[in-house]
């Protein structure tokens, strides 16, 4: 059976040109970036080459740009280093930060763990648009807040946040605004100077890059703490040997982004299946969203099974996050824009990708069409539907 | 005949050869686990040791592990929503009720046999397989599915599938109720699975070291609704209070140790009342009980009862069946023994059985 990928916010596949980095690098350039010979100047350069690749991407100056092993360690130092920079060495310490509730885990994650270590946090409730308000921001800025990390763009629903007037606010208040960036470097033309953060993450397996490697923009003059210990890698900001092969690659990712406009393709599906299927709806339809992700919602099924159904047709699309089992949870995401539990549940995520063809999302149509069909016949709630309808 | 077979799969010895078997047979499979409890949710309660209990890391770990190494497609599915509505609060409700409820049995009436069902349903399967021990004939004449004891007596775990339908039977297969355990951990290792030597669980999945008074007060602590500090007393039979205990459900019928009294001869829980929270102590003929009632029957391999039959009838899941005559009581059945039998439990479920057959069961009034 043909596996069709549809799942590209979970991850990409990696890029040609990436793989042939990533094979020469590991084959040939297997020096220590610290190192004053000619193998790590090679290895140096390597790494420096894409340090300018990454910072091209993103709008900003090299030196801005300090490589992780993924989003979730940029997340980690962004939010850790922030806070922790704050702190002063004597005197009353900084006691608050702002955040969203729609945030990827590894923000919240961590904000819970500066909670436990006596830092406040606001977590910002969102309304049916999945977009965090300003003006929310603005009101719950304290004399002690010390930095505001809200997401670019959401990783389940796709949809943008407005950073640019965030970041104003945040200006304004003189505290740092860090944004992660994971879902939307790469999907959508990003600037860090026009939208103004302090600190903007993202993650190379996102946009065709391979898996663990990521970048934390660090703006000029931000104060910022280091996570980890060590060596005076990266400027003393991240220690450990720099992985030359893996962000080498990250680099030719940044520098060779695939052209394709996903939007005429989402708009597609999204016709498709609003007009085939009945009680379906797209989630934040009318919001800002970056171009490859779209969240249905079908009433009187689970996203769950209808993954399973889909995937044992050779379509792969997801629902939820999965828990450290591999099931799914209800999403954090959904009930925070004010989805039911029960609509939480019977929504699905459809990320395009580069690859994806007209000729793939037809079929994927048609087997969301049997699928929701025979789903809703099968399930309980479905069959009282067909009873009463 | 090659059909698609969705296999419930814990990430144990007997799940996992059935998987293989199936797979050998020439069928189409696809493994399955249900995540339907969060180990890490009490933490005041976790052990260390959490394998062996269904939903740990651990065996999903194992499952998974499995299902690669045959090569077949595997999901972990979350029920645990259900799980806590159909099992975890009934347990909960029924123990502090006073009675001494069977999860698995709420289990496998609600929750797994049903759900895996409709999962079956969702990959396309017509029948689903399970590692339980026992087996289902289908009987041309009467029409009906039967369900029997497993050819190993030691391992039979009808006790705990009373509950089963006539549909649910019907799609349902029992691959190792022919089976002797040796010879299926046997397979197990002929197949080179990576669990073949993984150790038998037989805690209840839920409740950490078999510790029932501990996982209420810490469930009870979590929904907002901490268990009232009860206290009664422990009396004789006669009536005479010998000591006091801090609540009912620290009892079940039946139980000799942690009474914290010592006599002269061995005391026995005979009885306990949630309402004056007193528990009642005796000596170990007083346990003996020659008649009780069952309700909630659900009838498997008869379609019912009209007038008095002989059966015979298991109270626990390790009790040797006694002989008794079981009669229709309005929608309950009376059961009585011929000879009286030790601590007949409320709550716990009541088995009626003709030889290997399965007649059908209810739970103890």
């Amino acid at each position: 059976m043909q596996h069709i990928y549809f799942d590209h916010n979970a991850t990409t596949p990696v890029a040609p040109l990436v793989l042939d980095e990533m094979r020469t690098c590991l084959a040939e350039v297997y020096g220590n970036a610290s190192s004053i010979h000619y193998f790590g100047q090679q290895a140096k350069e390597r790494l420096e080459t894409a340090r300018r690749r990454v910072a091209a991407l993103l709008g900003a100056g090299e030196k801005e740009i300090v490589f992780t092993s993924g989003g979730t360690e940029a997340d980690n130092l962004a939010i850790l280093g922030a806070v922790r920079a704050a702190m002063p060495a004597s005197g009353r310490p900084a006691r608050h930060v702002i955040t969203s509730a729609i945030e990827h885990p590894a923000v919240l994650n961590t904000c819970a763990q500066l909670q436990r270590e006596g830092v406040a946090v606001d977590y910002l409730p969102i309304g049916s648009s999945g977009i965090v308000d300003p003006d929310d921001v603005r009101r719950a800025l304290r004399p002690d807040t010390v930095l505001i990390t809200i997401m670019h763009a959401n990783n389940e629903l796709g949809t943008i946040q407005p950073i640019a007037a965030i970041a104003a606010i945040a200006r304004e208040a003189g505290v740092s605004f860090h944004s992660d960036g994971v879902q939307a470097a790469g999907r959508i033309p990003i600037c860090v100077g026009d939208l103004g953060v302090d600190l903007y993450s993202i993650s190379a397996h996102k946009f065709y890059g391979p898996k663990g490697a990521g970048a934390l923009y660090v703006r000029k003059g931000t104060p910022l703490a280091p996570i980890l210990f060590g060596g005076h890698h990266e400027r003393d900001r991240r220690a450990g040997t720099e992985n030359v092969p893996i962000f080498s690659a990250m680099g030719v990712a940044a520098a060779n982004l695939p052209s394709t406009d996903l939007a005429p393709l989402r708009d597609r599906l999204e016709r498709a299946v609003l007009d085939r299927v009945p009680d379906a709806r797209i989630n934040c339809a009318a919001s800002p969203r970056i171009p490859n992700t779209s969240n249905i919602c079908f009433d009187f099924i689970e996203g769950e099974p209808l993954v399973i159904a889909l995937d044992l047709r050779g379509f792969a699309i997801s629902s939820g996050s999965a828990c450290s089992s591999g099931a799914v949870e209800p999403s954090h995401v959904l009930r925070a824009i004010g989805l039911s539990d029960r609509q939480a549940r019977s929504s699905v995520r459809i990320s395009l990708g580069a690859s994806n063809t007209v000729e793939q999302v037809d079929a994927l149509v048609e087997a969301i069409v049997d699928s929701v069909t025979l789903l809703r016949r099968i399930s309980p709630e479905g069959r009282l539907v067909q009873i009463y309808v | 005949m090659s059909e698609t077979i969705l296999v419930a799969m814990s990430g144990g010895v007997d799940s996992s050869t059935v998987a293989g078997m199936l797979l050998r047979e020439g069928h189409r499979v696809i493994g399955m686990t249900m995540q339907l409890w969060n180990q890490r949710r009490l933490p005041e309660i976790a052990t260390e040791n959490a394998s062996g209990r269904c939903c740990s890391l651990d065996d999903v770990y194992d499952a998974r592990r499995v299902a690669a190494q045959l090569g077949i497609p595997y999901y972990v599915v979350n029920f645990e929503e259900q799980f806590e509505r159909e099992v975890v609060e009934p347990f909960v409700n029924e123990y502090l009720a006073g009675r001494t409820p069977i999860p698995c049995t709420l289990c496998n009436n609600f929750i797994k046999f049903d759900k895996f069902l409709e999962m079956a349903d969702t990959v396309g399967a017509p029948r689903i397989a399970t590692g339980h021990y026992a087996r289902v004939d289908f009987n041309a004449e009467s029409g009906r599915y039967e369900l029997r004891r497993a050819a190993d007596s030691a391992k039979d775990q009808t006790f705990f599938l009373f509950g089963l339908t006539q549909p649910q039977l019907a799609r349902t297969i029992f691959p190792l109720g022919d089976r002797l355990k040796p010879e299926v951990r046997g397979l197990a290792r002929e197949m080179e699975l990576a669990i073949a030597d993984k150790g038998e669980s037989f805690e209840i999945c839920f409740v950490p070291n078999g510790d029932y008074a501990a996982f209420m007060d810490a469930y009870l602590r979590e929904k907002g609704r901490p268990r009232e500090a009860t206290h009664g007393d422990l009396v004789t039979v006669g009536g005479e209070k010998i000591a006091e205990h801090d609540g009912v459900h620290h009892f079940t019928v039946g139980q000799r140790k942690g009474l914290g009294v010592a006599k002269g001869e061995p005391l026995y829980v005979i009885s306990t009342d949630p309402a004056s929270q007193r528990v009642t102590v005796g000596s170990n003929d007083r346990l003996l009980r020659a008649t009780l009632l069952a309700r909630n029957v659900n009838w498997v391999s008869w379609p019912g009862l009209t007038a008095p039959a002989r059966a015979e009838v298991k109270i626990r899941h390790r009790h040797q069946a006694a002989l008794a005559t079981i009669s229709p009581a309005g929608d309950n059945v009376e059961v009585r023994f011929d000879e009286a039998q030790r601590a007949v439990t409320p709550g716990q479920a009541a088995v009626f059985y003709q030889g290997d057959l399965v007649l059908g069961g209810g739970w103890i009034e």
